[in-house]
């Protein structure tokens, strides 16, 4: 069975219709990426997956999982295994990030009935995963992302990421404002989280990430369709030919 | 003459004129004075612009009798656990007087005939009755209460607790007028907390009288924390001199209408003056801070972040006056408002002032009103943390961050409790229903 299946899916946002009808099979252990130009509505679908509010949709369904995917909030897909990792990680000034990832633990395992984590597991958790992507004790402990580098904001994403352990990684995005120690460091943090059951939907404009984290499938998203698809080798055309041809054909 | 001019409904009971009667020359002139000045200027009515958002028909309504009895209180077990002395008022009179550290003074102003130099130096030449009927009605009735002195260069370690508690009526609501004077004189600091509380209908119209002298700090956190049904209105009026420091916050949680006034005076070179603070309101409750720094000398800063959390049909409102007079050059001050409003019913008055006469000044101010971030409350809950948790986690972050500024650790630490007692009293429950 199939992890995600988008079928027909049309989205508006504030009575402008952004997605156009999308559809998508993602299986069990597969990495797809989507790629399009700016404004093509490659966030509006990772926000439309995750539940953001202000979303409209307009036809279509989701499935995830088994779930219907329009019925739950943001939270019950997160909790169900969906996660976004931001284009623009919020920040959240008095909040610690400590504090931020054991509620998000913790909201996982009282719907699976289990009681909250032990704080030493947590802790000793939270520093395996966060040695390998370079986040000090220090950033742990600061607000969620206030005063984060972009690649900071990134890693701290990944880390979530690792944390969390979703079925389904949608990132969008990630290698935006990273040079390329920082794309190393967060492609080598994603890539450790591949794996037979987790599946990923990597979101970029740039050819460069898909040649740390290699997809099964490449989509090209624009004007609110998927208006083609194939494998990575279509990045690397894209990455020659640029976009002209999606904009322009109408 | 205005129509909305009162003439004493709220003093029941001891009668000032015989108060004045009784009493030294020195405290019953002040007395017949602050007579005088209440029956000329009346409660405010709708028309006294330092009242336009803090309407008082319901205090007026009432015909109080004097406070007495036992209030049915207790400290906030965070407030409770601070190790330090506790001193009681009750019904606006001292009711428990412990023993205190060394360098620290505290009487008895029952008889005020017998106070020391230190008392008549100060008592009543702080909180100026001119136009403040309340000071005007406390000081005509002045009978209780009780004055603190810190000694020159004395640092008593742990904060004092000064509890002012009030027990009010089923039907008829009483009112009290407690009266506190505290001096911390010349390289002294020490650290005070006040605790306002009390149970049933009653008006508490206390009024607090600080000095700080020369080279002395006094931190200095209050907690408003009065009945439900009680009407809460305060004057704290300060006198600051040279090199002093004031770290003072407010924080306000109970009454069904409380107005918190302070007004600094900071007349003396390098004052570091800090009045912060935090209300907290639910259901119809109405709160009102007022401040007024009066920068009267140079070099002094002032750090003023009041910030507001409002549910059901509550009501704040925030009226902040800087003055930097003409000779109070390099002054440096900081005035920030906010409000969060959890409810579409809630409302909030904001009203910054700054009148400047000197050129070399920083000075800035602002405000802002909202509900809490779309963006934020989406990024707790795409991480799996549910709506009404997602909400509390971040008003709880947004109220922190305010008590953050008070810098006596163990009182910080106490007030944050409290605080989060509240949020999770009034947020975390009525956030299940976010939509
Ligand atoms: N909140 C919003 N309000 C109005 N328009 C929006 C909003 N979010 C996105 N859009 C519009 O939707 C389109 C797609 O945006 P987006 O999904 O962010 O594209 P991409 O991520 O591919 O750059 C753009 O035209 C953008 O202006
Ligand atoms: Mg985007």
């Amino acid at each position: 069975m199939a992890l995600l299946e988008i079928e027909g899916l049309h989205v508006e946002v504030e009575g402008k219709e952004i997605l156009k009808g999308i559809d998508l099979v993602i299986e069990p252990g597969e990495v797809h990426a989507i790629m399009g130009p700016n404004g093509s509505g490659k966030s509006t679908l990772s926000y439309v997956l995750s539940g953001r509010e202000g979303y409209e949709v307009t036809a279509g369904s989701i499935r995830f999982d088994g779930h219907d995917l329009l019925e739950m909030e943001a939270d019950e897909r997160a909790v169900a295994g969906i996660f976004l990792a931001f284009q623009y990680p919020v920040e959240l000034p008095g909040v610690s990030g400590m504090t931020f990832l054991k509620e998000a633990v913790n909201a996982r395992r009282k719907a699976a009935g289990e009681g909250d984590i032990d704080a030493m597991a947590f802790l000793k958790l939270v520093r395996a995963k966060a040695k390998g992507l370079g986040i000090t004790d220090e950033m742990l402990k600061r607000a969620v992302n206030v005063g984060f580098s972009g690649g900071e904001k990134k890693r701290n994403e990944i880390l979530h990421m690792a944390v969390l352990e979703p079925k389904l990684c949608v990132l969008d995005e990630t290698d935006s404002g990273l040079d390329i120690d920082a794309l190393k460091v967060v492609s080598d943090g994603v890539n450790a989280l591949r794996d037979p059951a987790r599946s990923m939907l990597v979101i970029t404009h740039y050819q460069r990430l898909l040649n740390h984290i290699e997809p099964d499938k490449v989509h090209v998203l624009a004007r609110g369709r998927i208006r083609r698809t194939g494998g990575k080798e279509l990045a690397l055309e894209l990455e020659q030919k640029g976009y002209a041809d999606f904009v322009e054909a109408a | 003459m205005t129509t909305d001019t009162n003439t004493l409904p709220l003093v029941a009971g001891e009668d000032p004129a015989v108060l004045a009667a009784g009493a030294p020359d020195w405290l019953a002139a002040l007395r017949r004075a602050a007579i005088a000045r209440y029956d000329a200027i009346g409660l405010p009515g709708p028309r006294t612009e330092a009242w336009k958002f803090t309407g008082l028909n319901a205090v007026k309504a009432l015909t109080p009798v004097p406070a007495e009895g036992v209030p049915a209180t207790e400290l906030p077990p965070a407030v409770a656990a601070l190790d330090g002395p506790r001193i009681e008022i009750v019904n606006g009179r001292l009711s428990a007087l412990p023993a205190m550290p060394t360098g620290v003074e505290v009487v008895a102003l029952d008889d005020p005939a017998a106070a020391p130099e230190w008392v008549r130096a100060h008592l009543g030449s702080i909180a100026s009755f001119e136009t403040h009927p309340f000071t005007a009605l406390n000081t005509a009735q002045l009978a209780g209460g009780v004055a603190v002195r810190i000694a020159r260069g004395a640092m008593p370690e742990a904060p004092i607790v000064l509890s002012v508690a009030q027990a009010g009526g089923g039907e008829t609501a009483t009112i009290a007028h407690p009266r506190v004077l505290v001096v911390v004189e010349e390289g002294g600091s020490a650290d005070l907390v006040t605790v306002f509380q009390g149970s049933g209908r009653y008006i508490a119209n206390p009024v607090t009288e600080i000095a700080v002298a020369e080279g002395a700090r006094l931190g200095h956190a209050v907690l408003q924390a009065e009945d439900a049904e009680a009407f809460h209105v305060s004057m704290t009026a300060l006198k600051l001199a040279e090199k002093s420091t004031y770290d003072g916050f407010v924080l306000a949680t109970g009454s069904k209408l409380a107005r918190h006034e302070v007004r600094a005076e900071l007349d003396g070179e390098h004052i570091e003056y800090a009045i912060n603070g935090v209300y907290l309101g639910a259901d119809g409750q109405h709160h009102d801070i007022t401040t007024f720094i009066d920068h009267a000398r140079p070099h002094g800063t002032s750090h003023e972040m009041v910030k507001g959390v409002l549910t059901g049909t509550a009501r704040g409102v925030f009226q902040g006056k800087i003055l930097v007079r003409p000779d109070a050059q390099k002054t440096d001050g900081f005035q920030m408002n906010r409000a969060l409003l959890l409810s579409r019913d809630a409302e909030v008055n904001s009203k910054p002032e700054l009148e400047i006469y000197a050129d070399d000044v920083k000075c800035s101010h602002g405000a802002t009103v909202g509900e809490l971030e779309d963006d934020e409350l989406f990024y707790l809950m795409a991480r799996g943390i549910p709506r009404g948790r997602a909400r509390a986690l971040l008003v709880e972050a947004y109220v922190q961050e305010a008590i953050a500024l008070i810098g006596r650790a163990p009182v910080r630490d106490a007030f944050a409790a409290v605080a989060s007692e509240w949020l999770d009293r009034h947020v975390a429950g009525v956030s299940g229903s976010g939509e």
